[in-house]
């Protein structure tokens, strides 16, 4: 059945019509970590947005490590594509003894095929975790390199507030259509990463 | 009533189903006038695994303003959950050539329960607002700590000379798991005179 309204389809065989206005942050796909050694989003990522948003919530690593990711070009078949990227991140701990903001050369990359780190040293403890975003623009073109941008919180270490913050390019003219997402060691034990379509 | 097209649910019970629609879900606006705080009292529960307060052109009554926030784990009966929390700040002069970008310990908090700064040195001159954004992840869980990440934009005083650009930053967490449900912001002394704060649910 379709519904008609004013002679303009606003639904019809099961599906919204492309021209009703639903907003523009598009939910594509949820995928929950229950000891996972890794989270792969193959599928989903192409020509139909300009940008795509992933968000953490509550990444909760198994040992004490580093949240990664790193694209690909090739559907997941392999993930290591060139990026070079910045990372800096603001630290606090909760003894109130160190505080600042730096730059972190070991955690940002220069023409490498390694993971991209999204946060670093999390935290295992039992209410520790990340939260953020990381949002990739355009991975679709066949012309420039493609941009992200991303933003985290964690607990760190001994325990410190860590909030970091990654940009930069996987330098590659073909299209990107998957990215993945693990722990530099041991396995995500639990969390929720959702990806998001911004449609124009 | 639903309505059900090609066997596919497109609404019920007054509501569109999951799956369709945009995710930025608008829950309340609030408008400040003269405003000491504008607290959140409701809508902070476990349907969205994230909120959004975004700030719309906050005018304060005083310059030198400092524009902050609490949280709550009562439904707004106190506001002092104990937070770490990170903040630097990125600025530039609107003249004089200055350009800052410092961490600031002054306004940070190490398991502190009082409000934590979003932006600072708000100037309050008829032109003058403050914009930007506040996500909150997973309030309600009782297992994790509460992360949040701010990035607020105000004309603010700078030394000698007035008017600079500056971007502010915060991080940190609610070191608690109890679920958080209620969120305040005020101004430091004087009051929000004007401006809307947002608050969106991320499906």
């Amino acid at each position: 059945m379709a519904v008609i309204s004013g002679g303009t389809t606003l639904i019809n065989n099961g599906a919204l019509d492309s021209g009703v206005a639903t907003g523009n942050l598009i939910l594509l796909s949820t995928q929950t970590a229950s000891s996972s050694a890794s989270i792969s989003f193959t599928s989903g990522i192409d020509s139909t947005y300009d940008s795509y948003i992933f968000k953490f919530y509550n990444i909760h690593p198994s040992v004490s490590s580093d949240f990664d990711f790193q694209v690909s070009t090739n559907g997941g078949s392999s993930y290591g594509v060139n990026i070079t990227s910045t990372w800096y991140q603001s630290a606090h701990n909760e003894s109130d003894t160190t505080a600042a903001i730096s730059y972190e050369p070991a955690e940002d990359l220069a023409q490498s095929t390694s993971f991209q780190t999204l946060n670093q040293d999390m935290n295992a403890d039992n209410d520790a975790s990340n939260s953020g975003y990381m949002q990739l623009f355009k991975p679709s073109s066949t012309t420039f390199i493609k941009h992200f941008l991303a933003a985290n919180q964690c607990m760190q270490g001994t325990p410190y507030s860590v909030n970091s913050y990654c940009g930069g390019y996987v330098n590659s003219a073909s299209a990107v259509n998957a990215v993945q997402f693990k722990m530099s060691s041991g396995n995500i034990d639990s969390g929720t990463i959702k990806m998001y379509g911004v449609s124009s | 009533m639903g309505l059900i097209s090609n066997g596919t649910t497109i609404f019920n019970n007054g509501a569109m189903a999951s799956g369709f629609g945009g995710s930025l879900n608008f829950i309340s606006k609030q408008t400040a006038s003269s405003s000491s705080t504008i607290n959140f009292t409701t809508g902070i529960d476990s349907t969205y695994k994230e909120y959004i307060f975004y700030f719309v052109d906050l005018h304060p009554s005083n310059s030198d303003n400092y524009f902050e926030f609490n949280m709550s784990t009562d439904g707004g009966s106190n506001y002092n959950v104990t937070k770490t929390t990170t903040f630097f700040r990125v600025l530039r002069t609107q003249t004089g050539g200055t350009n800052v970008f410092a961490y600031l310990d002054t306004d940070d908090l190490a398991q502190g329960t009082g409000y934590q700064v979003l932006s600072e040195y708000g100037n309050a001159d008829a032109e003058d607002s403050g914009c930007g954004y506040l996500h909150l992840f997973n309030p309600s869980s009782t297992t994790f700590v509460k992360h949040y990440l701010s990035h607020v934009h105000y004309r603010r005083n700078y030394t000698s000379q007035s008017h600079a650009s500056a971007q502010n930053f915060s991080g940190g967490y609610a070191n608690t798991t109890s679920a958080v449900n209620a969120v305040s912001f005020r101004n430091r002394s004087g009051t929000i005179d004007s401006g809307d704060i947002i608050l969106f649910g991320v499906s």
